[in-house]
């Protein structure tokens, strides 16, 4: 058994089934991000495993040891707040010390502790400091000490850098993975963005109306995506719908053009399936080893510094492509007709989802 | 605030328990300059001291033709002041500690598991304010009577207990306003969350957290108590009980210098207090901190 199994876990409010059939194995040591829009239900998969709400039907082990029934201060769980919810009447120090006190720490043992867990997070000289005196980002940081300083089995964090601005967000982040790989402390993270979870995560679990869409690395997660949905929340991409030529084959006619998609497809001939093509995978103008080659009419351009991208009608589909900015090579006009030229891999076969 | 004795003098007759209203008189500052602000705060500084001044210097005039503290030392060496006045203040320690251990849990309650249910609750304290004291003590003597299944009034450590209970129903109103103000600027659900997962239980999160966070809101939710207990008449009257109150009128009625002098004390005690708590709002920074 993994060393945390959450196993067909519901969960209703009322008659609202707000997480459904849910199952997931993390390894010791992972770091698992539950990815997905507002309201999929990825804070009440937390809080079942924290053990703040009962699940419906369903099972949570850990290490083993079935937790379902436990109360959330027994399962030796750390946990951080979007909110940061740092006791304000305590200090750095007390804060970060609060779990070991409950369990009954010696004195200096804990203190020896709260130490190495402010060195941790580097901040080992706010320790007398109370928390309305400490920025947003450290006030994180410090609740992030007091989760892992009675040494928890799992660690769970709810959009912990959601409420902080856009560069801590990122110098945090990395420095919240780097802390979790130097303890090696198994975490779920729940985030609404995507960057996020596919920059931390060792597994990404793509969720939506209370389902996993899909688990996987952040590779797989972005460059096979299983359904329409995931293709679509990950990162951008056109939408095509193909017609089924030849099925063993992965004969496909879009628009008109044939197209090898080099997969044996498991529709039926004359059958419409869905493909998607991630913006960096469409060339403008033809191109060696790119052998599909659609014509459409670029009907927008933006320019982005490094990078532009092109907005351009194929059929009824409107293409994103990306084009590398260089200073010779000016974007083509808008209404202006071209040539895009893709590698047939590249399409991305979706499930019906 | 302490009931004033009557008095026959009508120039004290004035309305001097309204204390904490001057900060109302004192307008808000926008285009009006900062000097107007000063003549009304001036104004109704004036208009709520001079009743205060003038009842002070009617207390000090026992001795003929010259200031004197005899009133004071009157009333003060009176030994039914000193047994009444200990009297209710100890009664209002036994109110204040009953009404924390009934309205500080009830208010975590409410707010952590039945959030629904806050209008109920609010409406439900507030009710003795609506009530008059007199149905609630004479349906606590029909109650509780010597021929009732529970006679509380036929001992005296049963009817203090009734009075102490009569208190707390007093005090509810504001006690429980105190209280719910001062979790209002905490996030009461994920502090205790954040205890909870962290291994403390109900005891730890109540006396380690929520306690020490909204400790001057219960200091003031007990000097409100405490105030009231002082100067209550209608319970204590009616259940007849040594208590201040009743202390206080029947010196009104016999005397003439004293009762101003006790008003006089009286107030200084209430004045106190809200020193008190200013004090406790300054030692306890983080409870003033707010996001
Ligand atoms: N206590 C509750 N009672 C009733 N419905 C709830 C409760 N908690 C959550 N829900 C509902 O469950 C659904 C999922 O909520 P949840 O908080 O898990 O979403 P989320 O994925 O964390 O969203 P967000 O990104 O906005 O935080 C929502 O539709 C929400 O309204
Ligand atoms: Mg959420």
């Amino acid at each position: 058994m993994a060393y945390l199994a959450i196993t067909h876990l519901e969960k209703s409010f009322g008659p609202t089934r707000v997480v459904k059939d849910f199952s997931l194995d993390v390894d010791k040591g992972e770091f698992i991000s539950l990815l997905g829009p507002s309201g999929c239900g990825k804070t009440t998969v937390l809080r079942l495993v924290a053990g703040f709400e009962t699940p419906s039907a369903g099972s949570i082990h850990i290490d083993g040891q079935d937790v379902t029934a436990l109360h959330p201060n027994q399962r030796n769980i750390g946990m951080v707040f979007q909110s940061y919810a740092l006791f304000p009447n305590l200090t750095v120090a007390q804060n970060v010390g609060f779990g070991l006190k409950v369990a009954g720490m010696a004195r200096g043992e804990a203190a020896a502790r709260v130490d190495e867990m402010l060195r941790l997070i580097g901040l080992p000289e706010l320790g007398a400091r109370y928390p309305f005196q400490l920025s947003g980002g450290q006030q994180q940081r410090v609740a992030l000490a007091r989760a892992l300083a009675p040494r928890p089995r799992v660690l769970l964090l709810d959009e912990p850098l959601s409420a902080l601005d856009a560069k801590i967000r990122v110098s945090l982040r990395q420095e919240i993975r780097q802390i979790q790989q130097q303890l090696g402390i198994t975490t779920i993270f729940v985030t609404h963005d995507q960057e996020e979870a596919l920059s931390m995560s060792d597994r990404v679990v793509v969720m939506n109306g209370g389902i996993a869409e899909q688990v996987g690395v952040p590779f797989d997660i972005y460059n096979r995506p299983a359904t329409r949905f995931v293709a679509g929340f990950v990162g951008t991409h056109t939408a095509f719908d193909a017609q089924v030529t030849d099925a063993a084959a992965g004969e496909v006619t879009l628009g008109g053009t044939r197209v090898h998609l080099g997969q044996r497809l498991a529709a039926a001939q004359g059958e419409i399936i869905h493909l998607a093509l991630r913006p960096e995978a469409a060339h403008l103008g033809r191109a060696e080893g790119r052998e599909t080659v659609l014509s459409g009419q670029i009907a927008q351009v933006n320019f982005m510094g490094s990078i532009i991208r092109v907005t351009a009608m194929v059929g009824e589909a409107a293409l994103t492509l990306d084009m590398f900015n260089r200073p010779d090579t000016p974007p083509p006009p808008v209404g202006s007709t071209v040539d895009i030229s893709v590698a047939a891999r590249d399409f991305i076969v979706l499930n019906a989802g | 605030m302490t009931d004033r004795p009557d008095t026959l003098e009508p120039e004290l007759v004035s309305p001097a328990p309204t204390v904490p209203a001057p900060t109302a008189v004192a307008p808000r500052r926008r285009r009006v300059g900062p000097a107007l602000s000063w003549v009304f705060f001036g104004l109704g500084m004036v208009y709520f001291a001079l009743p205060l001044i003038g009842m002070f210097e009617f207390s000090l005039r026992k001795r003929r033709g010259t200031y004197s503290f005899d009133a004071y030392t009157s009333v003060l060496s009176d030994p039914q002041f000193q047994a009444t006045f200990s009297y209710s203040v100890v009664m209002s320690l036994v109110t204040i500690v009953l009404g924390m251990a009934l309205v500080l849990p009830a208010a975590l309650w409410v707010r952590i598991r039945l959030p629904a249910m806050r209008p109920v609750v609010e409406f439900i304290t507030l009710l003795p304010l609506v009530i008059p004291v007199i149905v609630i003590a004479f349906g606590y003597l029909r109650m509780f009577n010597t021929s009732s299944f529970l006679p509380m009034t036929g001992t005296a450590t049963g009817t203090n207990i009734l009075l102490a209970f009569g208190y707390a129903t007093l005090a509810l109103p504001y006690m429980y306003r105190a209280i719910d103000n001062g979790l209002r600027t905490l996030d009461v659900q994920t502090l205790t969350e954040a205890a909870q997962i962290l291994g403390a239980g109900w005891f730890t999160i109540l006396f380690r957290i929520m306690l020490p966070n909204v400790f001057t809101a219960i200091l003031s939710g007990a000097f409100l108590t405490f105030s009231i207990v002082l100067g209550e008449y209608v319970f204590a009257a009616l259940l007849d009980r040594p208590a201040f109150g009743p202390y206080m009128i029947w010196t009104g009625g016999n005397r003439a210098y004293e009762p101003a002098a006790l008003a006089v004390i009286a107030f200084s005690i209430t004045w106190g207090c809200m020193g008190l708590i200013q004090l406790a709002g300054r030692l306890f920074p983080h409870t003033r901190a707010s996001r």
